[in-house]
Parts: C-alpha cells; sequence; structure tokens
C-alpha cells in the first residue's frame, strides 16, 4: 500500500494504539519555554513523577526575555519569576537548559534546528504553536497545551488521534523579489485561516524543492495559519547539507545510516492524501496583510478589499471589524500607507538568510524619518554570525535599533510592544487584534518587504527597488 | 484530576464571531503567572472594556454556555485560554468548528467543546438574542437541546469523550501502558 510521508513518520511512533485511530506515539525530542510550562513542572512535583526521557528534553527562555542589555536584571519581576521557575525546573528534573546567559539562547524554533537537535523523521512537540517549523525536515513536528507538556514529560509520550494529510503542491519558479513568506501568505489567503484544520500539510512541487532549510522553516512555521496540526517537507540534499556538521546531528558512521534513513522519508508517487491543494508561485507577488487574520492578505499591488463585496455575510463582517481596528477604508492601494514600526524577527523570519536578505535592502540607505525599526536576531547564534559578517553595522547605520534574542514583538510579552494605533510592518506571523501591543496595527510581509517598508516609511513594492 | 462532564443544563451567551483566537481570549500579559488558576477575570480581556462586548450585557451574566463562529480558539497553543474560559465559569462551548490545539486543551480541562452545523449555531444565535435562554449539553447522549424544540445530536471523538466522561487523568492512563513505551524505547535506543 502506497503510504506518504507523514504516514511513514507516524507509523514509526506508535507505542499502542488506544481507540478509534487514537494512537499514544513516543516523543524524539521535547522542546521547553517559559511560559507554557510552569504549570507543567508544578504537576509533576504534585504527583510525585520524574521526567522520564530529560535526554531527550531542551530548554530555552525567549517568550517573555527583554532583547536589550543582558548585563541587567530583567526588570518585570513576574517575567523574571517565569524566567527562574524553569531554570529551577530545569535544574531540578536535570534538563539542559540554555539560558539567558548562554550563547546558544534563542527562540526555540530556531536553535532546535541550529544545533541539529531538529531531524528528518522525528516526532518533535513544544508547548508552542509555530512548532510545525521543525516540520521542514520531514519531522512531524506539532504545538501542545501546558497539559500535554506535563503528560510528555511524565511518559515521553502524546495522545493523538491521527489527522488527516493534505498536499500543498507549489510549483513554478518564484519572480524576482517574493520570498518563501509570500508563498505561505498566499496560501493561506487561498485556504484559509481554517483551511487546513485536522490535516498535516505536506509540501511538495519544484517550487518547495528551490527552497533553502531557512525557506523550508518560514513555509512550515506559519502551517497553524491555515489551522494545520503541522506541515511537512520530505528530506533532501538541502536538509543533509544543512544538519552535517551541526553540534547534534549524528557523526561518524551513525550519520551515513541516519542519511540511510532519512532517504526513505518520502510519500510514495501516487500516495493517497485526503485534501490536495496547488499554488502557481510563478503567479505569486509580494504580499501584505490588511487585516486581523493571516488569512486577510493580498498582493501589494493591490487593494483593501471593500467587505460588502465579499461572499457571505461573517466574511463581510470579519472584514468590516478589521478594517474597522485596523484604521483602513475600503478600496486604500496597500502600496503607500504610512508605518510607525518595523519589527524584523520572530521563528518565522529572524534566521541568518532573513537578515542578510533585509541587510541588502537597508545598505547604504536609512529609515524614515519618524519610523522605529528594530531587528530582533532569532538567536544569539545568529546574531553573532551576523554580527561577524557585519549585518549589524548596516542596520545599526541605517537606524535600526539592534537588539537580541527572543519572541520579542512577535506577541509582545516582554517590553517591545506597539502602542495603540501605532501600525507596523511586521516579519511575523501573527496579524490578530491587540497582538504585537494593546490597539496595535501589524501588516506581516516578508523581511525584505519589512526592509523596503522602514526605509521609506510607507509599505511599497520591493520589486521596484 | 478533570472535572467529569456528563450532561449540563446553563445559560447560553452568543458571541457571533468567527476566528476567535486565544490572544483574544486571553492576552498575552496574562501568560506571565506560574499558576494555573486566577485567568477568569481576564477573560477576553481587551473585548470586555468595551462596555457593548456580548459577555457584558446584563443578560448574560451567569452564562455557562458559549456559542460562538467557526475556527474558535485559534492561533496560539496556550492552554491559558481553556484555563480562563473555564475558570470564568464556562462548561460548554458550542461552534461550527474548532482550532485542533484549542479542542485537544479543551477535553484535558472538563471544558466540552461541541461542535454543530453552522446553520444550527444560527439557530442558537437567534434563539440567545431574546435574552434568557438555556440549553442542556449532554456528552453521555451526545445532544444539545432546549425547551422550545431544539435538538442536534453532535460527535465526540470516543477518546476524549470517555476522558470527559470519566475526569481521567490522561497521565494515569497513559502510565498503565508501561509496558509498551518500555518495549518501544528498547526497540528504538
Amino acid at each position: 500500500m502506497t503510504r506518504t510521508l507523514f504516514d511513514r513518520v507516524w507509523e514509526a511512533h506508535v507505542v499502542q494504539e488506544l481507540a478509534d485511530g487514537v494512537a499514544l506515539l513516543y516523543v524524539d525530542l521535547h522542546l521547553v519555554h517559559e511560559v507554557t510550562s510552569p504549570q507543567a513542572f508544578a504537576g509533576l512535583r504534585h504527583a510525585g513523577r520524574r521526567v522520564r526521557r530529560p535526554e531527550r528534553t531542551l530548554a530555552t527562555v525567549d517568550h517573555n526575555v527583554p532583547t536589550g542589555d543582558r548585563s541587567v536584571p530583567i526588570a518585570d519581576p513576574v517575567a523574571a519569576l517565569q524566567v527562574d521557575a524553569l531554570d529551577t525546573n530545569a535544574r531540578e528534573f536535570g534538563i539542559e537548559l540554555f539560558d539567558l546567559a548562554s550563547p546558544g539562547q534563542g527562540i526555540v524554533h530556531v536553535i532546535g534546528p541550529e544545533l541539529g537537535a531538529t531531524q528528518p523523521g522525528m516526532l518533535i512537540v513544544c508547548g508552542d504553536s509555530h512548532t510545525a517549523t521543525h516540520g521542514a525536515f520531514g519531522a512531524f513536528a506539532l504545538g501542545i497545551g501546558t497539559s500535554e507538556v506535563e503528560h510528555v514529560l511524565a511518559t515521553q509520550c502524546i495522545v493523538l488521534a491521527k489527522p488527516r494529510n493534505l498536499e500543498a503542491r507549489i510549483t513554478g519558479s518564484r519572480a524576482p523579489g517574493v520570498s518563501a513568506k509570500d508563498l505561505i501568505l498566499a496560501l493561506i489567503g487561498e485556504i484559509g485561516t481554517a483551511g487546513a484544520a485536522g490535516h498535516v500539510i505536506e509540501y511538495t512541487g519544484d517550487a518547495i524543492r528551490a527552497l533553502s532549510m531557512e525557506e523550508r522553516m518560514t513555509v512550515c512555521n506559519m502551517s497553524i495559519e491555515a489551522g494545520a496540526r503541522a506541515g511537512m517537507i520530505a528530506p533532501d540534499e538541502v536538509t543533509v547539507a544543512y544538519l552535517q556538521g551541526r553540534p547534534r546531528a549524528p557523526a561518524g558512521k551513525a550519520w551515513k545510516s541516519a542519511i540511510e534513513r532519512w532517504r526513505a522519508l518520502r510519500s510514495d508517487p501516487g500516495a493517497p492524501y485526503d485534501t490536495q491543494v496547488k499554488l502557481d508561485a510563478s503567479k505569486v507577488g509580494p504580499q501584505v496583510t490588511w487585516g486581523t487574520t493571516p488569512g486577510m492578505v493580498a498582493d501589494i499591488a493591490g487593494r483593501v478589499p471593500d467587505p460588502a463585496r465579499l461572499p457571505t455575510e461573517h466574511e463581510r463582517q470579519a472584514a468590516a471589524r478589521a478594517l474597522e481596528y485596523m484604521g483602513l477604508a475600503p478600496g486604500t492601494p496597500l502600496e503607500g500607507i504610512p508605518i510607525d514600526r518595523v519589527f524584523l524577527g520572530s521563528c518565522t523570519n529572524a534566521r541568518i538568510e532573513d537578515l542578510r536578505a533585509a541587510a541588502n535592502i537597508v545598505r547604504g540607505r536609512h529609515v524614515a524619518a519618524r519610523v522605529r525599526a528594530m531587528v530582533v536576531p532569532g538567536s544569539q547564534r545568529v546574531k553573532a554570525q551576523a554580527e561577524q559578517e557585519g549585518l549589524d553595522r548596516v542596520f545599526r547605520e541605517a537606524g535600526f535599533e539592534w537588539r537580541n534574542a527572543g519572541c520579542s514583538m512577535c506577541l509582545g510579552m516582554n517590553a517591545d510592544v506597539l502602542g495603540a494605533g501605532e501600525r507596523c510592518a511586521a516579519t511575523s506571523n501573527r496579524n490578530f487584534e491587540g497582538r504585537q501591543g494593546r490597539g496595535g496595527r501589524t501588516h506581516l510581509m516578508s523581511p525584505i518587504m519589512a526592509a523596503a517598508a522602514a526605509i521609506e516609511g510607507r509599505l511599497v513594492d520591493v520589486r521596484a527597488w | 484530576m478533570v472535572t467529569p462532564f456528563v450532561r449540563h443544563k446553563g445559560k447560553v451567551v452568543a458571541l457571533p464571531r468567527a476566528d476567535v483566537d486565544t490572544d483574544q481570549i486571553i492576552p498575552k500579559q496574562f501568560l506571565k503567572s506560574v499558576d494555573r488558576t486566577g485567568f477568569g477575570p481576564s477573560l477576553f480581556y481587551d473585548w470586555r472594556a468595551d462596555p457593548e462586548f456580548e459577555l457584558n450585557r446584563p443578560a448574560a451574566q451567569g452564562a455557562t454556555i458559549l456559542v460562538t463562529g467557526p475556527n474558535f480558539g485559534c492561533g496560539s497553543s496556550r492552554e491559558h485560554a481553556v484555563w480562563a474560559l473555564a475558570q470564568y465559569g464556562f462548561r460548554a462551548i458550542i461552534a461550527p468548528s474548532f482550532a485542533d490545539i484549542f479542542l485537544a486543551n479543551c477535553f484535558r480541562n472538563g471544558l466540552l467543546p461541541v461542535q454543530l452545523p453552522a446553520s444550527d449555531v444560527d439557530i442558537l444565535f437567534r434563539n440567545a438574542r431574546g435574552g434568557h435562554y438555556e440549553l442542556v449539553v449532554d456528552l453521555y447522549e451526545l445532544r444539545v437541546s432546549d425547551d422550545r424544540g431544539f435538538c442536534a445530536s453532535f460527535t465526540a471523538e470516543s477518546y476524549g469523550r470517555e476522558m470527559l466522561l470519566r475526569g481521567l487523568d490522561e497521565i494515569g492512563r497513559t502510565l498503565l501502558e508501561e509496558p509498551s513505551i518500555a518495549a518501544y524505547e528498547r526497540l528504538h535506543p
């Protein structure tokens, strides 16, 4: 019987079938951060349970940490308490922690791949919805809640009903100025924010094969924004080349047998998907969101839609509400909308290639007057690499703030937030109401689009640059 | 220990919006807590600043069943959203669809997510518009009904249903599979 990539990874992890389609699955890698774990550790402690496989668990602090000066204590006492709690829990339960002082600290979904801890065929979980990022390596990687975090800590297993399988086939070549971010935003715009609910997406097609590893991570990262349980891309030579020599990747003999295993991780020709969608990459232009869900997105050459012209009552209501929140009038051209802030960061788009691409746009130019722009590298290693390449100087000279690693203004749990009414060009993944700060208005886009917007002080078409 | 859910009769509040994300249900500033309790007052924090917000209306006070639009609970995996809804007093949420992670979190906290066709949910929106409106949600019979003749059946995935009906401790249940877990580990060192 033909099987998909997802079928293969699922079957390899079944410990026990429990009920109609529900199975107990073994977790290879459990990533932990400070915000969704304290209650899980408290539960373990309360029940007198231990962590079953501490060596398969990695922790870091990313969500609420300050991105400014790290030589001073965390100013927010509540955030400090949560960071301290992870430190205590990691020590007590014997888990490796990349803390604020560690050169390996960073956004959990950036450091896993960077260490080579993320590998093809693994089942990876984390108390964070953007865990889908790791699927770029052909892993089945999904976000879970805190009760499940506790369950994985105690049992190294997770109970799951098998999701359905959706193939997103993306073909054709991208035009210059069109990024991986544009492909995934266009796909979400096409299928909607619940378009892949109950499914694991497998991204296939020559446009996906042509992506670098980091670009694949950007695509898989936003699978959750289409409602998917996870996103996956079958491993290939690009994957192998990325992992070779990474600190946690197999080495020597183990490397050779790992590659053999990984090469078998693919969908059979004609394998049965429950759902299939297609996207022509050559028809995709740079995308910008205009509303308050990632599905409210359009080509930069387009206009803010008129809610009255949308097909269903619920779309009309949602769009009208979104435009009111965003302070936008129907019919306004997207290009030219003035912005106040720029955020270059997040697990979606703050890896070294993102920073290089954005730096190429801003080199020798300056951020527009009255615009505040910041770069928050995805990890301290990305930051160090960028500094070695001189990218920090490029950004600073252009008027960007150059900060330390963390989730930062993607979700605004630390001091990096938008003020009410401030409009932001962001490379992150969610434009929900208040996401980046109460009353803040977020436009999602690619790093080069955000960089160009910073220079012009308004949304612009980077293809004209 | 999860609060078991078998059958619940309660007052309904309607929130006819689609794509209500977990950032709206419980904004970020409340995620810094290291406790599992105390989230109820912060439910829909930003929206509740508006006196006209559905949950602020006098008729909505004491509601235990939330009827809402499709893709409820999308976005962040934060279980704090479910804790906030449950601690506010909700026992069941009725919607045409739910986000996957949110759904999984509900089952682990005694909060019953009920998926009904959009046409049924529209009827409930209309019924709730008049003020005091009650529904009976029965997980054992897999049925939602009122005393005006509305009756709709729903499905629930059997594992989650059993967990809710019996208020099972999922970790305790999984640890009963210890021999299988140990066998898997021997095969996959």
